[in-house]
């Protein structure tokens, strides 16, 4: 019997906390099931230093926050079938979205210089620049399915792949809340 | 006149009492609207927009905490055109003021949440204004998050019409709307002010609530204030049923 193709899959992590990705990490037992149908092509559990071509599913984690977070964003869509919003950052914009209320010069200024003990000094070399507000990953890419949770459960998580590996639309209504 | 009426709501002639709005007549006859401003006891005001009911013969969708069952009535409570609306109005709540669950006292106790969760909301379709709100520690006891705030004007009603200490009003018009504490001073500054807390426990989001509670540690206390609520309402015949 000859297998299936692996699936390809990426994660990508914008402005989060790494939590949504330590809880596709939490799935477990799980994680041997996936390791014979999929494949990571890309993100920060592997090494791959640019995104690859035909990616059948993305996970994204995190606001769209930076000029990095936002050419990140448009790359993963354009190279993949199946864009998912993982976690609240992705989806509502949650907690980076906090600052948006505050200009970034003035939010950098009062971390860096106002808020610094020693060397104080807005960073602006080899660091991404903010963009005016942190915001959803939907308000930039068309977004195909949106997992919310802070972070989504492991539970939540593993449905959304399974469902999705068998070639159905994942129904998020019993293992997700919104907010 | 006849103290009862028959409506029809969902297509099923059910029995009502004259007087009974919509809203109430539903319940009464164990049907769910969802209603976010809406609280038993309190006066109404139709300010959420989730209670929308579909009236036969009139063209547009009304609130029905604020209008009264007639005899004959025939009511949809619940469509697909009706959820929709109900969760166009729900994503505009959270696209209005900076909800952050995660950080917020009320997360998995909230109001809002829960009926994002039932009406199936996963994104807000609308851009977020992010608006800096201010976050009130003045009072001893308690806090108000302008950042949560869903204008529901629950604590408004509960502290003039139950406490009878009118702390609470609105000000502000339109997208500027907010509530605020007396002639907008400080709630630590209010003079009338009893620390009573009703308007906290009728809150449904975090907007209101005690200090010294964590992310999730809130739990409103609904139940005692409804109970004051009801009774005041058969005493005093100024005020909602």
């Amino acid at each position: 019997m000859t297998k299936a193709p692996k699936a390809r899959l990426a994660t990508a992590w914008l402005d989060g906390c790494s939590g949504c990705h330590m809880s596709l990490l939490d799935v477990d037992e799980l994680l041997l099931t996936l390791a014979d149908r999929v494949t990571i092509v890309f993100g920060p559990l592997v090494d791959a230093q640019h995104f690859p071509e035909s990616v059948d599913v993305a996970l994204i984690e995190g606001a769209v926050s930076s000029q990095d977070d936002l050419r990140l964003a448009q790359t993963v869509r354009e190279n993949s079938k199946f864009v998912i919003a993982l976690g609240d950052c992705a989806v509502t914009s949650n907690v980076p979205s906090m600052r948006n209320s505050i200009a970034p010069t003035r939010l950098l200024e009062r971390v860096y210089i106002a808020g610094a003990d020693t060397q104080p000094g807005v960073p602006l070399e080899n660091v991404p620049k903010l963009l005016r507000a942190a915001i959803p990953l939907h308000e930039v890419i068309k977004v195909d399915l949106h997992v919310p949770g802070c972070p989504p459960s492991a539970a939540a998580i593993a449905h959304v792949l399974t469902e999705l590996l068998d070639g159905r639309k994942p129904d998020l209504s019993a293992v997700a809340k919104f907010g | 006149m006849p103290n009862r009426i028959s409506i029809r709501i969902d297509g099923e002639l059910v029995q009502a009492e004259r007087g009974q709005t919509i809203f109430e007549a539903a319940q009464a006859n164990n049907r769910f609207i969802p209603g976010l401003c809406q609280f038993k006891g309190l006066s109404t005001v139709g300010a959420c927009r989730l209670c929308v009911v579909e009236v036969q013969g009139v063209n547009r969708l009304l609130p029905s905490c604020t209008t009264p069952a007639q005899d004959g009535m025939a009511v949809i409570t619940r469509s697909a055109k009706l959820n929709d609306y109900r969760r166009q109005a729900l994503e505009l709540l959270f696209a209005e003021k900076n909800h952050v669950c995660a950080v917020c006292v009320s997360n998995n106790h909230c109001e809002l949440q829960a009926y994002a969760q039932r009406l199936g909301v996963t994104n807000v379709r609308y851009a977020y204004r992010y608006p800096r709100l201010k976050v009130d520690m003045s009072h001893p006891r308690f806090v108000i998050d302008h950042n949560r705030c869903v204008l529901c004007t629950r604590c408004v009603r509960v502290c003039n019409e139950v406490e009878g200490a009118y702390v609470w009003g609105v000000a502000g018009r339109g997208i500027g709307s907010r509530i605020a504490c007396e002639m907008d001073r400080d709630w630590g500054k209010a003079s009338a002010c009893t620390n009573c807390g009703k308007c906290v426990q009728v809150c449904p989001t975090g907007a209101l609530a005690e200090k010294g509670f964590a992310a999730e540690e809130m739990v409103k206390r609904q139940d005692l204030v409804e109970r004051l609520a009801t009774i005041r309402g058969t005493m005093n015949p100024g005020g909602s049923r």
